[in-house]
């Protein structure tokens, strides 16, 4: 089914001077798609060409309109010589393929060069015209909609989460075939960009078609990126979730009002009375505390053994029964094992060694992988306790059957959502997570990726297996990973293993009133803590409770998870953003010696990365981490493990025990005087901690009346005092008793180091706050001022003769000194808050590591923030609601505005509404180009963000996804103000090319930005620099929730403001 | 460990004021952040010295890849690369064009070439401006200078649109570029009193009034054909002045001129006596003034004159302000009785603007 692409060249701008004799420029353009090229006329000495073509038009297959992208190029003539390229502008199309996306893509692009930077601008109109009206895309796979969002597009409703779509194709990388040595590096650059650019698009109109035999219409948290793996090529990836959306301005969307998500946050928050079955279940509470008060000692001794549990739950990830296993017990020396959990269940390292043949190149000559499976805790299984109440236990395994009938048909039941619809997520395990070394294959066959492939497939699986040993049948949050060093290849994969609800994942279930009634049992805000494994039969040792939110389940007493927190989980105080940092040594070597190095000290550094985060986490007073986040960069001669997270206290969760010192010489006086210094220090810390994170025991905040948790909590406790008086003491001794401290033994001065750097992490100044995850507890009244940016550091480390601790240390230090860079920098914006925190880490040289922070800083409002007698989870349900009912609402106006005079259905009178209005509007703009700008007019505002959402606005659109990729080179380093001063341009530069980019879609913000690489290369001595980016977001259009009001009223001046927004940029 | 690279980069550009001013003020990054530490902000912040050294370093970057834009500040409006609201961009562009009193005194009505710039150090040293600072504000000079040159039109409008600066500070440009482009004498240390102020105001008055621009300009006649330009003295004017040498060649009629004035202010002025003792020569000097305006020597020199002539006189007399503006007044008013002088028009062009100027400059 073809189509017609057609393309308008109308002006350029501030266009560099390109005859140095009369200071001008004879510009003309090229556009190019596919094999067709079209010229304009040359404009004649100006540096602001007015060229406004006519309307070139591509007749093109809409495959490839999915693959191509549309390359302009601006060259300056010569009528002696070559004409020289001013610079180029690639246009991914592929928002116009779809129709509730952008319908025309016009406005001023910056004109960029590999060499030079963004040289001008010039102003295009694009526009396609896809044959065959009616369903138009069904037979290919545009129309298919991509979101990098890892939730449910704030204006959809997920009908269907079909779940995991995946995809990769290879190439060989421009830059390293023999070509490369006669040609400029401009040509190269270009070739390479271009190369990425058809690439992805590939890579989407293959997984579009994935989508659609899924039957779903859309990909939610895409994920696209690349391996450049250097001589053996370049490899493409993405994953993401397929799912079938519903666009909410449909009346049908929420006609059936028990599915729609808004009705049922209602109920929860409103629901005053308490749940009969609550009460009914009311008797045997009393009994499961006296279980309860016994239950440590029993879990201790499941302990104990649980190491063989371990065993017999791995086997499938060694895959390989020739290869030798390594287990590395919790008992490892650094750690006294008494009362202390591991959270590390196990560590396992299976090697396969080399195949028999070791000449034989097609197979890979070493593989080695090391996996690592997290405490995982969950609920569904609770009902082994008998507490879950007469129908719970049946209903649960009801739905439990369900959910794994749902589950088992795919291959990897993995959801890269983050963030999930209410009723969606009904326990979480724990993080899983796998990670292999691979060699990278020097012959290479672009054709055949499926050595690649399988690598993947290998560490899927095990990810699958890991999350069946906790008793659940799904992995959310997942995302996957590599590091490439020379020709050495980590792949990581990580997710969190959870039990969903079937609903949202099959077609036509039924729904009616089970899951109704399961979810009138699950309590909120705290169902998702509950152990989804058996507890008389637990993959690891862990430590269980029953739930100090609703008593009724088991919850361990840790969660590590990779998603966000759920909106409604109940969470005492705020949260902060903890990291894990750690650096290890390895000798230089080659191919498989190296592979080797590597693998045997990738299992060391995980234990360590999360000994750490456990020690932060209990440093804070905190008992849950989400969007953990644990990367492993490989260089020459070291290995980097950075893990970030965002600590909560879960209300649902015991209360952390604190942090115990042991040394190992008690007879030494002083060195006791020592330690005992050290564990004041530690526990001052905690309790400042808990201070400024205002984390009340619950104890406390039972007694403010109107206090949060309120309902589940009083009742409780009203019962135990009917049963028993004495039950309350005893539960408190319990609760003390336990606090079982982590024990840290100090037996070496490398043990003292580790607990010198717990206690030199500075909490940020005051009236700042810091996650990694979308939104942070505890604070959700945020004004409209935000900022994102991006912080590059790199360090050269001097001595040559590196310890481990120097370089922990150094490691530290820089990522404690940017933090602190990035407090002052934005002090003005406090009282604020910074979001989404993403840290990544690269080892580009032997010495040089490389920190990347991509965040974004929301200031809110203090008065607000001080109420913290409301619980966040109240709040969040409250807004939720207010949410939701506001977007159904603004639809439903904008319907009945638009009926009398759209007889059609409203939702499409809607759409004709927008499209009508914004073409009009955009041609406007069009015609006023050709005079001259007038100096008033200023660029339109984009915002960017890496989270979902703007806060104070309502996205109401999406436009399409950006995904770009960019070279910049430099062969004159030292005048272009040395590696920062390049940088720093070129990483503005790559705003404006997105900014730009998305007001040209007729957008003003782009939300789930991330910038997804950032490879710097330098050559000092020879003066060049090179570096490549990598970023995507959402493009969309917003609008102020102060001016949705007015807006809705009147709907048309609703509809243009997008396109006004753009046509600003264009005056 | 030292940092290789060391950058931020937000969305919205940062723009720290305090940070702008030191580099508008030339300092180098170590002088700022030594400056910055002793402003106390890193008792206010908790902030390292590491920290403040990295932050005045990214903000110094920002502000010379700003610089480009800035020399041009239409285009710091129509750029894409970075995101600044506009009331940032217009204290960006005000702040990087407002000059120092003690720089522009020094350079006001030198012709801004080559060599006035390599004058710069002695500037620099002379007044305690940093050389880059000075060097700023001379090519700001020049560059306004070299833009409004050829252009027809309001001189003030011209440079309000091209550099997008307020009205306060187009005026004062209006003025630095009419003295640059007269070469007015400002240096001489008999006009050391006076401020850039006391100029400006008179180079606004010989615009609207001595320019060419300022013949066409009648109210309801916008014509923009007019030959409209402000930079230039009215030529046929200062040829036409020479006509006013009667009012001091002819006995009769400065005698009865004084006449006229005496009388008019007998009982009215404290020095009295003194005026009437130094009405020739006062009169004298005020007309010599405007018949020797065919030289372009003796327009420069205008102030010198100007203040040699009339405000030294004056000032030795002790003439009060007052004084000196009802004695200003009526010698303009009685040349209109003054039966045989035909030149009333250019009398008052002439003297119009000048009264203001002069009592502009009677102070101390």
């Amino acid at each position: 089914m073809p189509g017609k692409l057609k393309v308008k060249i109308v002006a350029g701008r501030h266009l560099p001077v390109m005859d140095r004799a009369s200071d001008l420029t004879d510009a003309f353009v090229e556009v190019k798609f596919g094999n067709t090229t079209f010229k304009t006329d040359v404009y004649l000495k100006s540096l602001n060409p007015q060229w406004n073509s006519e309307w070139f038009k591509f007749e093109v297959d809409d495959e490839d309109l999915q693959d191509e992208p549309l390359q302009i190029t601006v060259l300056d003539h010569d009528t002696y010589s070559a004409n020289d390229a001013i610079g180029k502008v690639y246009i991914d199309i592929d928002p116009l393929l779809y129709s509730e996306a952008a319908t025309v893509i016009s406005g001023w692009f910056p004109i960029y060069d590999t060499i030079h930077g963004i040289r001008g601008e010039i102003n295009v109109v694009v526009k396609v015209d896809l044959f065959n009206d009616l369903n138009r895309f069904r037979q290919s796979s545009c129309g298919v909609k991509f979101f990098c969002t890892t939730s449910i597009p704030k204006c959809y409703r997920a009908v269907i989460i079909h779940g995991f779509v995946e995809e990769l194709v290879v190439n060989e990388d421009p830059e390293y075939q023999w070509i490369d040595r006669i040609r400029t590096p401009r040509a190269s650059n270009e070739a390479r960009q271009r190369l990425i650019s058809l690439m992805s698009g590939e890579l989407q109109r293959k997984i579009g078609l994935k989508v659609l035999e899924m039957r779903g219409n859309a990909v939610v948290g895409y994920l696209q990126c690349f391996d450049l793996e250097g001589e053996s090529g370049l490899v493409v990836r993405a994953i993401g979730t397929a799912c079938t959306l519903d666009k909410l301005s449909s009346p049908a969307a929420f006609l059936p009002a028990c599915n729609s998500p808004s009705k049922e946050i209602k109920e929860i928050p409103f629901n005053e009375d308490p749940n009969p079955n609550t009460h009914s279940s009311g008797p045997s509470t009393p009994l499961k505390n006296q279980t309860y008060s016994f239950s440590p000692s029993k879990s201790y001794s499941r302990q104990s053994s649980s190491s063989d549990t371990d065993l017999s739950l791995t086997p499938k990830t060694a895959p390989y029964p020739q290869g030798a296993r390594i287990y590395l017990c919790p008992s490892s020396p650094s750690l006294s094992c008494g009362s202390l959990h591991l959270k590390k269940s196990c560590l396992l390292l299976s090697e396969s060694s080399l195949p028999p043949h070791p000449s034989s190149l097609v197979s890979p000559v070493l593989r080695k992988s090391v996996s690592f499976s997290e405490e995982l805790f969950l609920a569904a299984s609770g009902m082994g306790s008998g507490s879950a109440g007469k129908e719970g236990g049946p209903f649960k395994a009801l739905l439990r059957q369900q959910t794994q009938s749902a589950l088992e048909q795919r291959e990897f039941p993995f959801f890269t959502l983050t963030a999930f619809p209410p009723g969606f997520l009904v326990h979480v395990g724990g993080v899983v997570s796998a990670r292999s070394v691979k060699l990278l294959d020097r012959i290479h066959n672009p054709d055949e990726p499926e050595t690649r492939d399988a690598w993947w497939a290998e560490i899927r699986q095990e990810i699958k297996s890991h999350a069946k040993a906790l008793g659940c049948h799904a992995v959310v949050g997942y995302s996957e990973s590599t590091s490439i060093c020379e020709e050495v290849c980590i792949l990581s994969a990580s997710g969190t293993a959870a039990v969903l609800n079937p609903r949202f994942l099959q077609d036509g279930t039924v729904e009616g009133c089970l899951e109704q009634r399961l979810e009138e049992n699950l309590p909120a805000g705290c169902g998702f803590c509950h152990i989804p494994y058996d507890e008389l039969n637990m993959p690891f040792p862990a430590h269980l409770t029953y739930c100090y939110n609703c008593r009724k389940q088991k919850v361990p007493d840790v969660l590590f998870t990779t998603i966000d927190l759920p909106v409604d989980a109940a969470v005492i105080g705020k949260g902060c953003l903890i990291q894990a940092r750690l650096c290890r040594l390895k000798k230089k070597a080659q191919a498989e010696a190296n592979a080797t190095a590597i693998s045997n000290l990738l299992p060391f550094m995980e234990y360590e990365v999360h000994t750490q985060l456990m020690n932060k986490l209990k440093l804070k007073g905190m008992n849950a981490l989400f969007g953990l986040r644990i990367q492993i960069s490989v260089g020459e001669n070291m290995l980097m493990g950075l893990a970030s997270a965002t600590g909560v206290y879960l209300a649902a969760l015991p209360t952390p025990g604190g942090i115990q010192i042991a040394g190992k010489t008690p007879n030494d006086g002083s060195y006791e005087q020592h330690i005992s210094h050290m564990q004041k220090k530690i526990n001052d810390t905690i309790a400042k901690n808990k201070e400024l994170y205002e984390i009340n025991p619950p104890e406390i905040s039972e007694e403010i009346i109107g206090s949060p948790i309120p309902e589940p909590r009083q009742r409780s406790r009203l019962l135990r005092s009917q049963s028993e008086s004495s039950d309350e003491v005893t539960e408190l001794d319990l609760s003390h008793g336990k606090k079982d401290a982590f024990v840290l033994e100090i037996d070496d001065t490398d043990a003292m180091e580790d607990v010198h750097s717990l206690l030199t992490d500075v909490p940020p100044p005051s009236g700042f706050y810091s996650c990694n995850t979308e939104i942070m507890p505890g604070i959700n009244n945020w004004t409209s001022e935000i900022q994102m940016f991006t912080s590059v550091r790199v360090i050269r480390l001097s001595s040559l003769n590196l310890t481990n601790q120097a370089l922990n240390k150094n490691f530290n230090d820089l990522c404690e000194n940017l933090l602190k860079s990035l407090y002052f920098k934005l002090r003005s914006m406090i009282p604020c808050c910074l979001c989404h925190v993403n840290f990544t880490v690269s080892l580009p040289e032997d010495e040089l590591i490389q920190v990347t922070v991509t965040a974004v800083a929301i200031t809110f409002d203090k008065n607000q923030a001080l109420q913290t007698t409301k619980t966040h989870a109240e709040k969040s349900l409250q807004r939720a609601s207010t949410d939701n009912e506001e977007l159904l609402q603004f639809p439903l106006e904008l319907c009945s505005d638009s009926l009398p005079s759209h007889p059609f259905p409203p939702a499409k009178g809607w759409l004709t509404v927008t499209v009508e209005k914004a073409s009009p509007v955009g041609e406007g703009n069009f015609r006023n180009r050709s005079s001259p700008p007038c100096a008033n007019s200023t660029v339109g505002v984009v915002k960017m963000t890496p989270l979902s959402f703007i806060p104070g606005a309502k996205i109401t659109k999406y436009l399409g996804i950006i995904n770009m990729f960019f070279i910049r080179e430099t062969t004159s380093l030292r005048e272009e103000g040395g590696v920062s001063g390049f940088l720093h341009a070129f990483i503005a530069e790559v705003f404006a090319m997105v900014r730009a980019h998305v007001a040209a879609l007729g957008g003003n913000a782009v939300v789930s930005y991330i910038m997804k690489q950032c490879v710097f290369m330098e050559n000092p001595n020879k003066n060049q620099a090179q570096c490549l980016i990598n970023v995507s977001g959402d493009a969309v259009v917003f609008v102020r929730e102060s001016e949705l009001e007015v807006v809705s009223t009147q709907q048309p001046a609703a509809n243009c403001q997008p396109s006004c927004t753009g046509g600003e940029v264009t005056t | 460990m030292t940092s290789e690279l060391d950058i931020f980069v937000g969305n919205t550009t940062l723009i720290d004021e305090d940070v702008y001013r030191l580099w508008l003020d030339g300092y180098s990054v170590s002088d700022a952040v030594a400056l910055r530490v002793r402003s106390g902000i890193l008792e206010q912040t908790g902030a390292t010295a590491a920290v403040l050294q990295s932050d005045t370093m990214d903000h110094y970057r920002t502000f010379q890849m700003l610089e480009r834009l800035l020399h041009a500040p239409p285009k710091l409006l129509h750029q894409l690369i970075f995101q600044i609201p506009p009331s940032r961009q217009a204290l960006l562009i005000e702040r990087y064009y407002t000059f120092d009193e003690a720089f522009v005194r020094e350079v006001l009505g030198k012709k801004l070439s080559k060599g006035t710039k390599k004058d710069l150090d002695d500037i620099s040293t002379k007044t305690g401006i940093t050389l880059k600072s000075c060097r700023r504000q001379f090519d700001n000079f020049k560059r306004v200078f070299k833009v409004v040159e050829e252009m027809r039109g309001s001189l003030v409008d011209n440079i309000q649109q091209h550099f997008l600066l307020s009205d306060r500070l187009a005026r004062d440009y209006a003025a630095i570029v009419f003295f640059a482009n007269n070469r007015f004498e400002t240096g001489k240390k008999k006009l050391q009193y006076l401020s850039f102020g006391d100029f400006a105001f008179c180079a606004e008055l010989m615009i609207q009034n001595w320019t060419l621009g300022a013949v066409g300009e009648a109210p309801t006649d916008p014509d923009p054909q007019a030959d409209d330009m402000d930079m230039d003295l009215d030529k046929e004017f200062l040829q036409d002045l020479k006509e006013l040498k009667v009012l001091v060649a002819d006995k009769d009629l400065l005698d009865l001129h004084k006449s006229l004035v005496c009388t008019a202010l007998r009982g009215k002025l404290g020095v009295f006596s003194e005026m009437e003792a130094n009405f020739k020569n006062l009169s004298r000097g005020l007309v010599n003034v405007a018949a020797k305006l065919t030289h372009n020597k003796d327009v420069r020199d205008l102030f010198v004159d100007l203040v040699e002539k009339f405000v030294e006189p004056c000032r030795s007399d002790h003439w009060p302000l007052n004084d000196v503006r009802l004695f200003l007044n009526q010698y303009s008013a009685s040349v209109h009785s003054l039966d045989g002088f035909r030149h009333q028009a250019l009398w008052d062009r002439y003297m119009g603007t000048l009264r203001g100027c002069l009592l502009r400059l009677c102070h101390d």
